[in-house]
């Protein structure tokens, strides 16, 4: 006998699985914005995410702790990107530095157009994305929310297509809710909602729309309670995919009472 | 001899290899694998003029007069 405790631990195990990797969270978390290491881990264990991006600069010695150690310590996989890269060219070397640092060949790929809007460059993405793929990484693009751009990527072999909601840090939401549905409709790889999430209803949407996962950052690492809004999403993650899988009711122009008119008391 | 090193001027023994570099700038033993000898991740790759050294290379790479190397490693970002 199934019983509603058993259907509803059953939904709550349903795995996201990239590239045959099974993870029990739909968050996946950026690292930047955080103002110390200490804090950033608190807030990703609150979050419950099991894999977690970094971006790779210079070696500092100064540099107090290391983020991959402390990602590795908290059993988080890793996800190097290729921020602050303009061209296919600095993708691809920052994408070679990346598996040969980290010892994956899982990457963010990002190529943006100008610092000012930080949007994708569409023609450097997918070329950097066809060489990447050449070279035996696994290409997780993150890409304007443009359902031929996204489908351009994932017949180019791209491990998962990543849409943005919104600019880079805005914290504007999901812009354009119909194109992520269209994106997702069609696609056969993960969709993961990337970049513009400013709050946990934000990130329920991007899942009641059908994505497979949520990519932040900035809203955990720069609320004013980075641990308290970690954990915020964490359940609005849950609580969005519950809610798509559920089946919503549709939208209607009006009333439909939910009590039965018949049987009611009359009073003089 | 005097490479350069993420972008600043770094003087180096004249027998110095990739291995012996990253060990200097890292305060760790790193072994003939290009693996760190405490048994923790090292978390760094390097490339030399523009071209990546993988880390089982690190050791039969030698470095020359005048070489251009970045060290890289994971930051908080994206």
């Amino acid at each position: 006998m199934t019983t509603a405790s058993t259907e509803a631990a059953s939904t709550r195990t349903d795995a996201l699985v990239i590239d045959g990797v099974e993870f029990g969270s739909r968050l996946i978390m950026g690292t930047g914005g955080a103002p110390s290491l200490d804090g950033l881990g608190a807030a990703l264990l609150a979050s419950g995410t099991e894999l977690t991006t970094v971006a790779m600069r210079r070696y500092s010695p100064t540099e107090t702790g290391s983020l991959f150690q402390l990602l590795v310590d908290h059993g988080i996989r890793v996800l190097p990107n290729t921020a602050g890269c303009f061209t296919a060219k600095d993708a691809v070397m920052t994408a070679e530095l990346a598996r040969e640092a980290l010892e994956t060949d899982w990457v963010k790929l990002e190529v943006i157009a100008d610092e000012h809007t930080l949007l994708p460059d569409a023609v450097e993405l997918v070329d950097a994305t066809e060489k990447l793929v050449d070279r035996g990484f696994k290409v997780f693009a993150y890409t304007n929310d443009d359902p031929v751009l996204a489908l351009r990527l994932e017949n180019l072999g791209a491990t998962a297509v990543m849409p943005l909601g919104a600019p880079i840090g805005t914290g504007l939401g999901i812009l354009n809710p119909h194109n992520i549905e269209l994106i997702v409709s069609r696609a056969s790889v993960p969709v993961v909602l990337d970049a513009g999430i400013g709050t946990a209803s934000d990130a329920a949407l991007a899942m009641e729309l059908g994505c497979d996962a949520v990519l932040l950052a900035t809203a955990v690492t720069r609320a004013q309670n980075p641990v308290q809004m970690g954990e915020a999403f964490k359940h609005a993650v849950i609580a969005g995919r519950l809610a798509k899988q559920a089946g919503r009711i549709p939208r209607r122009e009006h009333a439909l009472a939910s009590s039965a008119m018949e049987g009611r008391a009359e009073f003089l | 001899m005097n490479i350069k090193l993420n972008g600043a001027d770094h003087t180096l023994s004249d027998d110095a290899s990739v291995t012996t570099l990253v060990s200097h700038i890292t305060g760790r033993v790193v072994d003939s694998s290009g693996q760190a000898a405490d048994g923790r991740k090292i978390g760094v790759a390097v490339a030399r003029n523009s071209e990546v050294v993988p880390r089982s290379q690190w050791a039969a790479t030698a470095l020359a007069e005048g070489d251009e190397l970045e060290i890289v490693t994971a930051v908080q970002g994206g």
